[in-house]
């Protein structure tokens, strides 16, 4: 068993835990914050994506203990109180879900992907920070699998989110 | 998954003390964890190495080379200004491996440390000498599509599977260790070891040692890539990739090459014949082909592996032909 102390969508959480249980054990049977989701397991879906101090993670795979005195925001945490994450409005007006079961750790990926800086795999020239383009935006969130096949519209959703933010850095 | 301690050391000293025989260290988890749930690892005690103070890339003065620091994670070393600007191929590599979460968790240490993806290796259920010497190699007659072509033995057909390490090799990187018997440099390559009669050591490294840091040498002069051949554009381990680079005089004539192979082999693979055909010698298709050949007539292909010969001489000629065409 293991004592542990973490901040969980701004709330201080206290727990004892055996050191086997996932982060995203904790939070789903410790914390009912099922949100996120457990497709996996094994780091492969991206299901259980939640942002640990601020960048994204596989819940599956990080240990609670290994998560002692860090800040974890998890897809319950993304809104404003009533007001949705501009993300969590772009994929109800692109109709970016089918099912649903991907998009918390869909939501939480693209979070933590529009704060990451620097190139991907699919960036021509290393030394720039490219523009999210649709292509872009594929490969940044190809640790999201999506059983239902939505990629278009998620992508779409991702994409407009993007450019938003885009244009407000441009204009000031 | 079995029962464990956890322990967080808060130097590399302690550490070291700590882990005792039956423990592991913790990078980001993504890979051992994944194996406890699997069975495969069973430590008694895990040492969380994540968050020692070995998370610093220091990059010397334009020309120089780099350190790179164990706990980097991946996703910050290929971001990183100097890392993109001096070796390309390393941060190209870095981001071909995983997903974006995977990078973000996963260290550099843990990342040349990672095992094999050899299917039996990952079933408890099946026999592999990997996980226990002697009780056979279920892939040599069994599912090996995408396991070595270079270097095996009769024990092992295993792939190392990081692609940063490929890079690495090519970029003749310098491992950075301390254990139980004092501090120590492994070049690279030599971190890790064919298989030999002992598939059960992926690594030179004893029990106990702990990777503290990277160091780089000053890139030689010329253009470097990462190219990777896998069965989907995204996020899935390489068949066969190549780290090189090329530097061609005014002449046209090669002056420094680097080539290294993933996918092909237990090690991160350095293709040294191939970068000897071509020193020295006028750059070209021709040329690169013949390199390639030279290096690959070292093959030794596995009944349903045989694909990747063909498939390594093409990337490297592909490869080497953008670089200088
Ligand atoms: C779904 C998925 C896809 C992936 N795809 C790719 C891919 O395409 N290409 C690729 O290259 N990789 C890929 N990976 C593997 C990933 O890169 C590795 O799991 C990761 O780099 C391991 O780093 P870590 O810090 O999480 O290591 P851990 O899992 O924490 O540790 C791995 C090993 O290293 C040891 N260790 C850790 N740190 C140290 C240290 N400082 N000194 C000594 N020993 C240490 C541990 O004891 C353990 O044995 C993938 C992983 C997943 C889950
Ligand atoms: S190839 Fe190596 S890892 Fe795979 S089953 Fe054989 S012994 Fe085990
Ligand atoms: S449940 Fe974590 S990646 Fe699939
Ligand atoms: S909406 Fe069903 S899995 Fe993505």
């Amino acid at each position: 068993m293991a004592e542990i102390t973490l901040r969980v969508n701004g709330v201080e959480r206290s727990l004892s835990l055996d050191t086997r249980v996932s982060l995203l054990d904790l939070l789903r049977e410790h914390l009912g914050l099922t949100g996120s989701k457990k497709g996996c397991d094994h780091g492969q879906c991206g299901a259980c994506t939640v942002l640990i101090d601020g960048r994204r993670a596989n819940a599956c795979l990080a240990l609670a203990v290994a998560c002692d005195g860090l800040e974890i925001t998890t897809v319950e945490g993304l809104a404003d109180g009533e007001e949705l994450h501009p993300l969590q409005a772009a994929f109800v007006e692109c109709d970016a879900f089918q099912c649903g079961y991907c998009t918390p750790g869909q939501l939480c990926s693209a979070a933590g992907m529009l704060r990451e800086p620097g190139p991907s795999a699919v960036t021509g020239d290393l030394t720039e920070d490219p523009a999210l383009t649709a292509e872009e935006i594929r490969e940044r969130m190809s640790g999201n699998l999506c059983r239902c096949g939505a990629y278009v519209n998620i992508v779409a959703a991702v994409h407009r989110v993007a450019a938003e933010r885009a244009r407000e850095v441009a204009g000031r | 998954m079995r029962e464990f301690e956890y322990a967080r050391a808060r130097d590399g000293r302690e550490a070291v003390a700590l882990c005792e025989p039956g423990a592991r260290y913790l990078g980001g988890g993504t890979n051992l964890v994944d194996l406890m749930r699997l069975g495969v690892e069973t430590p008694a005690r895990l040492v969380d190495v994540s968050r020692l103070p070995y998370d610093r890339i220091e990059a010397a003065p334009s020309g120089g080379g780099a350190r790179i620091g164990a706990a980097v994670r991946n996703s910050d070393l290929a971001a990183h200004p100097v890392i993109r600007r001096r070796y390309p191929m390393l941060a190209r590599a870095v981001l071909s491996g995983g997903s974006g979460q995977v990078r973000n968790m996963a260290t550099v240490g843990g990342n040349l440390l990672q095992r094999t993806r050899c299917p039996y290796f990952q079933d408890v259920s099946k026999p592999c000498n990997k996980r226990h010497p002697g009780d056979g190699c279920p892939a040599i007659e069994g599912d090996h599509r995408n396991l070595a072509i270079i270097g095996h033995s009769d024990a092992c057909v295993a792939t190392h599977p990081s692609d940063m390490a490929v890079a690495l090799a090519a970029l003749d990187a310098r491992v950075h260790v301390i254990g139980p018997g004092g501090e120590r440099v492994v070049p690279m390559p030599g971190l890790h070891r064919l298989p030999g009669a002992e598939p059960g050591r992926d690594t030179v490294l004893e029990p106990g040692e702990l990777i503290t840091a990277i160091e780089l040498p000053a890139p030689p002069p010329g253009r470097s890539v990462y190219r990777k051949v896998r069965e989907r554009a995204s996020f899935a381990f390489a068949l066969v990739s190549v780290a090189a680079l090329l530097g061609v005089d005014s002449a046209g004539v090669v002056r420094h090459c680097k080539i290294a192979l993933g996918g092909v082999a237990h090690v991160p693979w350095r293709a040294a014949r191939a970068e000897g055909a071509l020193l020295g010698r006028t750059a070209g298709p021709d040329a690169y082909a013949a390199a390639a050949d030279a290096e690959l007539a070292l093959a030794r292909p596995l009944p349903r592996n045989a694909y990747k010969v063909t498939l390594a001489r093409n990337l490297i000629v592909a490869t080497l032909t953008e670089l200088a065409p």
